[in-house]
């Protein structure tokens, strides 16, 4: 394999490991902190238990997220120098504002959380996990702002002189409609993520009839959050979808295996590929339904892959602008079915209240842990490939933005040696998780600095 | 092209080396805090009050490489790309040690076994030795110059950066750091380990004067080739050096941890200055060099960081100091000894 596609692995298979912690990190610091404001307001006990026992599982997620971001920071400069020139102009500032901003916020007030249970009163301890939540927060809406400059790249010009992309207007930076649709989306599939999480163990412990008060009320907090934030996944979705039909329209007929225009388009369920006729020898499909998702209504057109081509060949030059159908329709269509299946979860444990003591409901519920999980990361790789052969849409090819003067042995080299102890971390961090989570809160318990290394 | 001081490139530049300098200080102790860990405890509960002393702000001391990581791909697009695109290897064991090394400091308590905690302190000595020892290499090869072609990309291989003056700058920075922490240590704990810390900075002192003695000759003789003349910062840097051992001795160890600060904050500042205009110089031609001015980002994205950087700059030095404040108690053994885990 040449460093390019080294290179093109690396990234995929670092970017998704990060993003597992990441969406439980950034959803559990909003609900311990909902949680600890909760205890602070009430005086009830169960509500210092719950922050102290879900702050504990947070805490073992935290600390892989914020190493395997730190590659993140550097993987740019390290396989993707053509790219770092290129658009360093514009891509940098986030990344640097997302240091000053968020990561200071956070790793500063996560370490007065962890060991300020005496130090500080409770009022300013709670305030410091909400600090931690907003930095979190401010991480992914930088990053995210600079995602969204490469599915919608505005507020730029070309220097030729300089052969690369330079700011023209930061305010369009910020405002990218992309950007608007992506960071909803991205903080509710947190909380869904999050939620999933203690809804999850919950249920494992109401299976065992563990602390029977304690984790139902764990299971309906988890429940209500799981509900906001998959409803709100869906809805930010629909729009991030209007956004992309207009912005990269290419994606949305990959994701749809539409090879021809079709007015009204019907929504395809399930679909049989032909790339190299360009069509579906098999396809079941919803009328009508593309179109309204759409565009909000039953009658509008909506391009085809073929005919996109041929509009991108005549502005970039020959070459294949379609992205890989299969990945692209079927990380789509499956992203989507998990996060059905999240509200599905969601209601059933709420329209219900005899549901914590289902069986087949807490079963189902230890099993949907796994939901969010696989839903971000097809979301993740669905738009990632689905935006090929483009690393900044329309601007630069991810070809071109590869280290010239670094060879695929040094990638081969890196990509084994993260991929190693990536591995091994993530067996390390299951098994704590699953220690600390079928502990209990008694283990998590404790008074004074209990929390510390 | 703009020329002279006083404009935003050079503003970011001096911005770029506070960060480092403001990195080294910090994760300098923490560094070696995490070396000096198997040698300065002799049970579980010696090397609980060790990683506890800096338990609460190793994480925010790092975040200051990321934020200058960040300020050079935003400031020096150019810079970020053939810097970590060329050191591409020892980046990258810094980047494991990194890895490894914050998750030990997470998952070390999780566990009671002393095989489990056992093996993680060990990743923490790796982990803490691998980048203070690889940071000092580094940047004495940003110092002496590496192999950059017309194109601004890294020419060399990378048994390029292992030459006498770049390990020589490694264990230069590896003694500092270590003493630097073995002497944090000696301010944050009490007892034993305090007893234990302060002896092994005694001792330390001498090695890294000399290191750094030999470090900051070669450097002033063959390198210090930019337009800003260091002066007698080296002469300071090598008296405040020589008084700690003595300081020390006399157990004025916060004077002792400011002179060693000191010493990390002239070092590197005399690196940069040393360096400037140039942020990379080339040793295959002067001409090659990456520079404030050939290797920046546009004028109006430097505007757009300054305005953010003058704004929450402020801010974050502000918590980050009051953490310092809330912290600043000596640990002991009792403090921990009354906990099970």
């Amino acid at each position: 394999m040449g460093a390019l596609t080294l290179a093109r692995w690396q990234f995929g298979i670092t970017t998704v490991y990060h993003f597992f912690f990441v969406p439980v990190t950034i959803g559990m610091a909003l609900l311990v902190a909902v949680l600890e404001t909760a205890y602070v307001r009430t005086k009830k006990p169960v509500y210092l238990r719950m922050t102290k026992f879900w702050g504990k599982l947070f805490l073992i997620n935290f600390a892989l997220g914020v190493v395997t971001g730190i590659v993140q920071e550097f993987q740019f400069g390290m396989n993707w120098s053509s790219y770092s020139r290129f658009v360093g102009d514009i891509f940098g500032a986030p990344l640097a504002i997302e240091g000053l901003l968020a990561f200071f916020l956070e790793s500063t007030f996560l370490g007065l959380w962890i060991f300020g249970w005496e130090k500080l009163s409770p009022r300013l301890h709670a305030a410091t996990m909400w600090l931690v939540s907003i930095g979190t927060i401010l991480s992914a809406f930088w990053i995210l702002l600079a995602n969204a400059w490469m599915q919608n790249p505005v507020g730029f010009e070309y220097n030729a002189e300089a052969g690369r992309a330079e700011l023209t207007s930061f305010l369009e930076l910020v405002s990218n409609k992309a950007l608007w649709v992506e960071f909803p989306h991205v903080i509710f599939s947190a909380l869904a993520t999050a939620a999933a999480l203690i809804l999850g163990v919950a249920a494992w412990h109401l299976l065992r009839s563990n602390e029977k008060e304690f984790f139902s009320l764990s299971a309906k907090f988890g429940a209500v959050a799981l509900l906001v934030g998959s409803l709100g996944v869906a809805f930010s979705g629909h729009l991030q979808g209007q956004v992309m039909v207009e912005v990269q329209p290419m994606k949305m007929a990959a994701a749809e295996a539409l090879w021809q225009n079709e007015q009204p388009a019907g929504f395809s369920l399930f679909a049989i590929g032909d790339v190299q006729n360009s069509r579906n020898s098999f396809n079941v499909t919803i009328p009508k339904a593309l179109s309204l998702l759409a565009y909000n209504n039953l009658t509008s057109e909506v391009k085809g892959m073929a005919d996109i081509q041929a509009q991108e060949e005549a502005t970039y030059g020959a070459g294949n602008y379609i992205p890989n159908v299969f990945i692209a329709y079927w990380s789509f269509r499956l992203m989507i079915g998990f996060g059905f299946l999240m509200i599905a979860i969601a209601l059933w444990a709420l329209v219900r209240t005899r549901n914590m003591e289902s069986r087949r409901f807490l079963k189902l519920a230890l099993w949907g842990i796994s939901l969010p999980f696989l839903a971000n990361s097809l979301g993740w790789i669905f738009t990632e490939i689905g935006r090929q052969p483009w690393a900044v849409n329309g601007v630069l090819k991810t070809a071109d933005g590869v280290s010239p003067t670094v060879s695929s042995g040094l990638v081969w080299t890196s990509m084994i040696g993260f991929t190693v102890i990536y591995g091994v971390l993530a067996a390390i961090e299951v098994y704590l998780m699953m220690k600390y989570a079928k502990a209990g809160p008694d283990e998590a318990d404790g008074s004074g600095p209990s929390l510390a290394y | 092209m703009e020329q002279g001081i006083w404009n935003l490139n050079t503003l970011w530049f001096t911005l770029i080396a506070v960060l480092w300098v403001g990195y080294f200080f910090l994760e300098g102790f923490d560094f070696g805090v995490g070396i000096l860990l198997p040698f300065v405890s002799k049970d579980d509960v010696d090397r609980r009050v060790v990683i506890n002393s800096i338990g609460p702000v190793w994480d925010g001391n790092e975040v200051w490489l990321l934020v200058a990581g960040g300020a050079t791909f935003a400031a020096f697009p150019e810079w970020y790309a053939t810097l970590f695109s060329g050191f591409y290897l020892p980046l990258f064991l810094i980047l494991v040690a990194l890895i490894i090394r914050g998750v030990a400091f997470e998952y070390r308590s999780k566990d009671a076994r002393p095989g489990w905690r056992n093996r993680w302190d060990w990743v923490i000595f790796i982990g803490s030795l691998v980048p203070a020892l690889l940071w000092g290499v580094a940047f004495a090869n940003i110092v002496r110059g590496v192999p950059i072609d017309a194109a601004h990309e890294y020419a060399g291989g990378f048994w390029n950066l292992l030459n006498p003056y770049a390990l020589i700058g490694g264990l230069a920075s590896l003694a500092l750091f270590t003493l630097h922490g073995a002497l944090f240590l000696s301010l944050k704990t009490r007892g034993d380990v305090e007893e234990r810390a302060r002896g092994v900075a005694r001792n330390l002192g001498w090695v890294a004067l000399v290191l750094m003695l030999a470090f900051l000759l070669w450097t002033y003789a063959a390198h210090a080739s930019g337009e800003v003349v260091p002066g007698v910062v080296p002469i300071v840097v090598l008296a405040l050096m020589g008084t700690v051992p003595w300081l020390v001795g006399k157990k004025l160890v916060g004077w002792a941890f400011l002179f060693t600060g000191l010493t990390i904050v002239l070092t590197v500042a005399n690196m940069f200055t040393a360096l400037y205009p140039n942020v990379m110089p080339s040793s295959l031609d002067a001409a090659n060099s990456l520079t404030v001015f050939n290797a920046s980002a546009s004028h109006m994205t430097l505007k757009v960081m300054t305005i953010v950087a003058i704004i929450f700059t402020p801010i974050v030095l502000l918590y980050q100091g009051w953490t310092y404040w809330v912290f600043r108690k000596r640990i002991g053994r009792e403090d921990l000894a009354a906990q099970s885990h």
